[in-house]
């Protein structure tokens, strides 16, 4: 052999995965590593759960491969480890947690399905139920315990088994607001210390924000855009991650210094890039004003208020007009402006204002 | 309306007591013949339970569970001594297991095995009465348990029979409580299957139903005792099986 | 509380016989397959009662022609019930409604008690004969047969007077048996030799009769036989004591003598 040395195998998830369920074809390429926390987002129906339950072991791959520190969970077609084999970890939205056992035995569960003797895997559950603050708890039946508890529980067990590859579905959707913000928190602190590859799914922007270290946007079971919270929000590339950033998103055609909108309308853009590309304006950057604005900015159109959302002392108006946008407010400004549903308004948008981006 | 229904039900319990010669019951009860129907019935419809669990609960899993052709067959099949008159299951089990029966024949000439008229008839009997209200609980009950549990075991590392073990047996186990019990009552209670199947025979095939048969022809109190006794026998293993195994978990 | 309904069922013999429950308690028996209920096909007048007969397992054969006989001829319908003697005389002791009873021993009669008016006649006897399997394959040919290592022999229980008069005769003979099972009426020992589970079995002359074809006969020498002495009897406060006596008389006549010599019964 060459004296090169051997290559420690590639550390982290790295799965290709194609597969069919009903009307749904997913067709995914990831790579995480491990440390960190990758969040799944997209919109009901996207493949999500689907892409963890192949990555589990519960459904089988069309096509494609799944490898964890390099060792291959699945080869389609030639090799599929079942999920028993594979040193995973899965935390689901309805704990889950066995109905006939105690706190204590759900987390031992796993070590003892392993092998580990029952007093040494009640010990070991006993220590972590401890790390989650439910050491009073160890007795009591799942039905017994809190939405939250119950899926600290379940965090617990899925944790007690030292995976490599901790699966998270939705673990925050079925609590109750104020016990999701707390669970969160837990969770998050937690993770800190966890060595695998995590993976967690979620509709909720938010959490995914609050989480994650990198999120990957699934729709129609296809990546549509994969980068840290950061660069999402700066550069969202469809729709559903600029209605998750909160931001106006249009698609066109840079032609100079403008951007053509499908619709025949354009965009007065600073720096067009030239092609097909995305344009994105913050709802802080579009100004409404009762008459036609004075001054410079080269975008102005008037329309309709069609809704008015308040967040907080902020409030999200949406316009009607011959490109329909979102304009960020105060709620001074609303009642200045004498803004109600209906109201006939001007928009307007600097040129500066405005992102572009290929697509 | 319920009352009504109570009252059917207690009505002739009422009568049998009230019938019983209880002066003479000590003396009815020691005789040999009755004791030995008696643990004869316990014995054999006790062994048929068990028989029925061994056989019933795969059987149970994979109608719950499987799909295949002749699925439905499967669970017709299985019901089916449900719905026969259990004299003509007797004979059924004669045309299979008799001397010149389907499989007797080879039986006996393989091993001299012969089964009709021996008290591995009644159990063959009993559980073939028997076995039907057994499964059909239990699959119940496979059907009812979520599966999602078990993908959870299964993520934990636990093998599929681990699974089954530690995760489904124990969340269908009040079902296999309630099939037990069942199973049990109809196999004590069995008498055309196992007259023409086993016949008759004081301590070897007089099951308690049988003696109680032919002592109404000669003694009735005898009888009247005797069904008394297998009345209280019942409501002890039914009372103590207490509502907690048979309900939820 | 037993299916003693399918029980009697499976051993249907050829024939329209219809027989109820020994063991049922009263309840059941006035519904038994009322043969005619009320028809008018005669003159004008009074509608043709329905009388109930009880009688012995043993006379279902020849009673049910009896009984045609005795409907074509007189202005009433008869139901039969038949079964065991003992149990009869029992469902009849707790008031079952039955117009005649006929017992295959004059001891069950006793049984019946002051129900039974005081006019028993004993009509009929009846032997025991032992009946084999088709082809007779394991050679009986005597009582002592039975008792051979091999032979698989099923009796009549000893609480039914078949039962007891086969023990009685076995005693005569000497033989000590050891009976695979004792079933509770002649009937199961019939079938189980139809069937071919058993070899030999010890019941009435009129039941091999009745199951020519299915079984052989091989005769028991006087010495040894048992007789059974049949009676009959009208029972009080039937309301129908005309009709009941009536039917008593059919079977005393000639025309049921003769059915009954037919069917392998001997006269008293």
């Amino acid at each position: 052999m060459a004296g090169s040395g051997v290559s420690a195998p590639a550390a982290g998830l790295d799965a290709s995965v194609e597969v069919t369920v009903g009307a749904l074809h997913l067709d995914v390429s990831l790579e995480v590593p491990p440390n960190e926390i990758v969040a799944l987002l997209g919109p009901n129906g996207a493949g999500k759960t689907t892409l963890l339950r192949v990555l589990a072991g519960l459904e089988p791959l069309g096509r494609g491969r799944v490898l964890l520190d390099g060792d291959v969970l699945e080869d389609a077609g030639r090799v599929r480890l079942p999920p028993e084999r594979r040193p995973i970890g899965m935390v689901f939205q309805e704990h889950l947690l066995f109905p006939h056992l105690s706190a204590l035995d759900n987390v031992a569960f796993g070590l003892r399905s392993r092998g580990v003797s029952r007093a040494a895997a009640r010990d070991r559950a006993a220590d972590w139920l401890a790390r989650m603050g439910l050491s009073d708890r160890c007795a009591a039946r799942p039905h017994q315990l809190s939405g939250g508890q119950a899926q600290r529980v379940a965090l617990a067990r899925a944790l007690a088994v030292e995976p490599r590859l901790l699966l998270l579905d939705e673990p925050l959707a079925a609590l109750d607001a104020s016990s999701r913000v707390e669970i969160r928190r837990q969770l998050a602190a937690t993770l800190e210390s966890f060595t695998g590859v995590q993976l967690l799914v979620t509709h909720e922007p938010l959490e995914a924000m609050a989480l994650a270290d990198r999120l990957i946007v699934l729709e129609e079971g296809r990546v549509v855009q994969a980068g840290s919270p950061a660069e999402l929000g700066a550069r969202p590339r469809s729709r559903y991650v600029a209605d998750l950033v909160g931001v106006n998103l249009f698609r066109g055609r840079g032609v100079g210094n403008q951007v053509a909108l499908p619709e025949g309308e354009c965009l007065v853009v600073a720096e067009a890039a030239p092609g097909d590309v995305f344009a994105m304006v913050h709802p802080r950057a579009v100004s409404l004003h009762r008459q036609v604005p004075e001054g410079t900015p080269r975008n102005v159109w008037t329309g309709d208020v069609e809704s008015l959302d308040v967040e907080g002392d902020r409030v999200r108006v949406r316009v009607r007009g011959r490109i329909p946008i979102v304009s960020e407010v105060t709620a001074a400004a609303v009642s200045d402006l004498d803004l109600g549903v209906g109201r006939r308004v001007w928009v307007s948008v600097k040129a500066s204002s405005v992102s572009v981006y290929p697509a | 309306m319920a009352a009504l229904a109570a009252l059917f039900f207690v009505a002739p319990l009422v009568g049998l007591v009230w019938r019983a010669p209880w002066s003479s019951l000590g003396r009815e009860l020691a005789s040999r013949e009755v004791r030995d129907a008696l643990s004869l019935s316990l014995l054999t419809s006790t062994v048929a339970t068990a028989a029925s669990a061994v056989f019933g609960i795969p059987l149970a899993w994979v109608l719950s569970r499987s799909e295949f052709p002749g699925r439905r067959l499967l669970r017709a099949l299985t019901i089916l001594p449900m719905v026969l008159p259990p004299v003509v299951g007797g004979v059924a089990l004669l045309l299979a297991f008799g001397r010149n029966g389907l499989l007797g024949q080879w039986l006996d000439r393989a091993f001299g095995i012969t089964v009709p008229f021996t008290t591995a008839a009644v159990v063959i009997a009993e559980t073939f009465v028997a076995m039907p209200f057994f499964v059909l609980t239990v699959e119940a009950g496979f059907r009812s348990v979520d599966q999602r549990l078990e993908e959870a075991a299964s993520t934990l590392g636990a093998v599929r029979w681990t699974v089954f073990r530690r995760v489904t047996l124990p969340l269908v186990r009040p079902s296999l409580a309630a099939g037990a019990v069942v199973c049990w009552a109809r196999a004590l209670g069995e008498f055309g299957a196992t007259i023409t199947f086993a016949g008759n025979f004081p301590g070897r095939t007089q099951t308690t139903p049988l003696k109680v048969y032919l002592l109404l022809e000669s003694r009735p109190e005898a009888a009247i005792v005797l069904s008394l006794v297998l009345l209280a026998a019942s409501l002890a293993v039914l009372l103590g099986l207490r509502d907690r195994w048979l309900g939820a978990v | 509380m037993k299916d003693v309904d399918a029980l009697r069922d499976a051993m249907r013999r050829r024939g329209t016989v219809h027989r109820l429950s020994a063991a049922a308690l009263a309840v059941s028996l006035a519904s038994a397959g009322c043969g005619g209920g009320e028809d008018d096909r005669t003159a004008a007048d009074a509608p043709r009662a329905t009388i109930t007969v009880f009688a012995a397992a043993s006379l279902t054969e020849s009673f049910t022609e009896i009984g045609r006989q005795f409907e074509s001829s007189h202005r009433a319908d008869v139901a039969f019930s038949f079964g065991a003697s003992s149990s009869l005389a029992q469902q009849i002791a707790n008031g079952a409604p039955a117009d005649v009873l006929a017992t295959a021993d004059e001891q069950t009669m006793q049984r019946a008690d002051d129900r039974v008016a005081r006019s028993v006649t004993l009509f009929a006897h009846n032997r025991l004969a032992i009946a084999v399997r088709r082809g007779n394959p394991k050679t009986i040919g005597s009582l002592a047969d039975l008792a051979r290592p091999g032979v698989i022999l099923v009796l009549c229980a000893p609480e039914v007077p078949c039962g007891r008069f086969g023990a009685q005769a076995l005693s005569r003979a000497g033989v000590d048996v050891r009976p695979r099972s004792l079933e509770p009426d002649v009937k199961g020992v019939v079938s189980k030799l139809s069937l071919g589970e058993a070899d030999a079995g010890i019941v009435y002359v009129t039941d091999v009769r009745a199951a020519a074809g299915q079984v052989e006969e091989v005769a028991i020498p006087p010495a040894h036989n048992v007789v059974a002495r049949y009676a009959i009897a009208p029972l009080r406060d039937s309301g129908r004591s005309e009709s009941a006596k009536a039917f008593v008389q059919s079977v005393l006549s000639p025309s049921g003598r003769a059915v009954l010599d037919r069917a392998g019964f001997q006269a008293p």
